[in-house]
């Protein structure tokens, strides 16, 4: 059966071309940057293109840019960093959607002496700048906010947060995961401090990512021991994943323009025909602010994970914010930060899209989901069939 | 992805008696939007024989909390109601092959319906939803889950784990407050299926050398005070122990906390009297 693959903010499919730059780097040139001899020193120049390639897509200079191994590393180096490097600050700031590589990071510090804000959301998702205004002190070390939720895509003022963070001497650091390939992301333009990426979500090789430091901001490295990455994260460098990730890198800068097109009409086309077809159905998130590719519906009185697998069942990958799929028992944690009611929150399906989505399949995603909600709603208690 | 048997997928894709039975002579529900699952089953009893001639259910939830109730119907129907009144969660999942430890609760809520619905029909028809008979404790505020029904699960499945008792009754999903009272609940069963287990000897507090004293009392403050302030985000440290005077500093979430004072003489003061030595009192550095 064909795979209709819908889940592209969970992972993405790694893009042929980027494939085949990383493979000499495991066949013929697997030698360690570190070395003396040219057959593996010469692969610091490799990576060094890398640099160049991941720092233009996010309008760096190269050598702002330290390679990771994806955007968890990137968030905690951050965060300790940050708090590392001002022992005097005790107080963090953070959002109640955030992706559990920062919240949990957060709760860390806060059971190890912080003070902890979590910044809370309104029902579109909006960040509350007046909370974050009230709490906001020179005692702040870190505010630390994602540029875009992986859940809804709702995008947060991401600049507008880092001003008033800086205007308290407070560093700002954001989860930029899920916008960077999706939206220009330009970290000069709203000033942050530290911006961690991630290659898996931009059709690069998953266990890569990149953070980016500002230049002449204090660092601490998270990783230590060998002097790689210019004494800034240990570890010998993954070569071909670095490859890989450049290329993935100089791609998505080049195929930003589809997603604000062609994906996003593709979007806006599913959620359209769902919204007309399926009674009781909401979106989820703020509409006139979200990336291109996501679509978060929630509907109402069924539960996420049988429409997961009826999906499944058609070839079709989607994930859903229910309790069910993840094991936790309770609905999503950005859902329910939404205030958004316990009968949408469990039937709630995200639907993300990428360059590679085609007319065909989302054609195919509108002509089987109604029936498959209708047939869930004839056995649900709640609602007459 | 769970690792549903074929027999789970069956019953999910093509649920068998779904609906409801008309002139029910008896309806029981358990679950709601709120928890994320819910199950109504209508049964049509004959007075004489008290056999289930018809059962229906409408379940809203997961697979397998669909493939629980079409299960169950299968099971219950041409039963007497003293024998469906056996059936465990531990049969209706053994008739599903097996179900994945994280979705047992699936098919403890089919258990706990049909006793309700046969409840229901004993009382004259009119819906009854599950609930405890006894006035037993609520132990998961979240999912308003009693000790009775954790000592249930307890008992019939054999668990071990607070982990376990998650997957099997939901309690301590969501917020996990509760953890520490199910850990206690499960330490007192499983002390009385192991009656020989030794008595340590104990010595009195006030007996024990100024390095054992403060020993422990890190030892409590470690055990017993810390997880709970960890999950409001505080933390505690000893700072001084004079004679009977232990003098703390509460650290993150606690110490900025208007409950504080409340919190050092009634929990840790509390804690460390019952623990350790009832003439003990708690200062604040």
């Amino acid at each position: 059966m064909k795979v209709i693959y819908l889940d592209n903010n969970a992972t993405t499919r790694t893009s042929p071309e980027v494939l085949v730059k990383m493979i000499p780097y495991f066949t013929d040139f697997y030698g360690n940057a570190s070395s003396i001899h040219t057959f593996g020193g010469s692969n610091k120049h490799v990576i060094e293109k890398a640099r160049g390639q991941v720092a233009k897509l996010l309008n760096a200079n190269p050598k702002e840019i330290i390679f990771t191994s994806g955007g968890t590393e990137g968030d905690s180096t951050a965060i300790f960093s940050a708090v590392n490097s001002y022992p005097r600050k005790k107080h963090i700031i953070t959002s109640a959607v955030e992706h559990p590589a920062v919240l949990e990071v957060c709760k860390f510090l806060a059971s190890h002496g912080y003070r902890l804000d979590i910044i809370g959301v309104d029902e579109y998702g909006r960040f509350n700048m007046e909370q974050y205004k009230k709490v906001l002190d020179e005692d702040t070390a870190i505010v630390t906010t994602m540029w875009a939720n992986s859940e809804t895509g709702t995008i947060f003022p991401v600049k507008e947060i880092a001003e008033l963070a800086h205007s308290k001497g407070a560093l700002f650091h954001t989860d930029a995961v899920q916008a960077a390939g999706k939206i220009p992301t330009d970290v000069k333009d709203i000033n942050a401090d530290f911006v961690s990426i991630s290659s898996h979500k931009m059709h690069g090789p998953k266990g890569t990512g990149a953070l980016y430091i500002k230049d002449g901001v204090r660092f601490m490295p998270f990783m230590r021991g060998g002097h790689q990455e210019n004494l800034r994260r240990a570890g010998t460098e993954n070569v071909p994943n670095i490859v890989g990730f450049g290329y993935a890198a100089e791609l998505a800068l080049a195929h930003l323009p589809e997603y604000t097109e062609r994906v996003k009409s593709l979007r806006d086309l599913l959620e359209t025909e769902l919204l007309a077809q399926i009674p009781d159905t909401k979106v989820n998130g703020d509409t006139e602010n979200r990336l291109p590719n996501t679509l978060n519906m929630s509907f109402g009185y069924i539960e996420g994970e049988s429409i997961l697998m009826f999906l499944d069942e058609e070839g079709i990958c989607a994930s859903s914010g229910s309790a069910c799929t993840t094991g936790s028992l309770e609905p999503s944690h950005v859902l329910r930060a939404m205030g958004v009611p316990f009968q949408f929150a469990h039937g709630s399906i995200r639907f993300s899209l990428s360059r590679f989505t085609t007319l065909e399949e989302i054609q195919t995603v509108i002509k089987v989901l109604p029936g498959i909600i209708a047939r869930l709603r004839a056995i649900s208690p709640f609602k007459k069939a | 992805m769970w690792d549903y048997t074929d027999k789970v997928l069956d019953h999910f894709k093509n649920p068998r008696n779904v609906g409801v039975v008309e002139n029910a002579d008896g309806t029981g529900q358990v679950g709601s939007l709120i928890c994320g699952d819910a199950l109504k089953l209508t049964i049509k009893v004959n007075k004489e024989t008290e056999v289930i001639e018809d059962i229906k259910f409408q379940t809203f939830g997961c697979a397998s909390a669909i493939a629980s109730s079409s299960v169950l119907t299968e099971m219950a129907k041409g039963k007497t109601l003293e024998e469906a009144s056996k059936i465990t969660n531990q049969d209706i999942a053994n008739a599903l092959g097996s179900l994945p430890e994280a979705k047992m609760h699936c098919s403890v809520m089919g258990m706990e319906a049909l006793e309700a619905a046969i409840k229901s029909y004993r009382q004259g028809g009119k819906p009854v939803v599950f609930e405890q008979t006894q006035e037993s404790k609520v132990i998961c505020q979240c999912f308003n889950i009693t000790e009775e029904m954790i000592l249930k699960a307890v008992h019939v499945n054999h668990l071990n784990t607070v982990e376990d008792v998650t997957h099997f009754t939901k309690a301590g999903g969501a917020c996990g407050k509760c953890k520490v009272a199910i850990q206690e609940i499960l330490d007192k069963v499983l002390a009385c299926e192991l009656p020989n287990k030794k008595q340590e000897e104990k010595r009195p507090f006030s007996s024990l050398t100024i390095v054992e004293k403060i020993k422990a009392i890190e030892n409590i403050l470690d055990t017993e005070i810390k997880p709970k302030l960890n999950q409001d985000g505080g933390s505690i440290e000893l700072v001084d122990l004079n004679g009977n005077i232990v003098t703390v500093r509460l650290l993150g979430g606690c110490a900025s906390c208007i409950a504080s004072q409340m919190t050092l003489k009634n929990f840790v003061g509390k804690t460390l009297q019952d623990k350790l030595d009832k003439n003990l009192e708690v200062k604040q550095a």
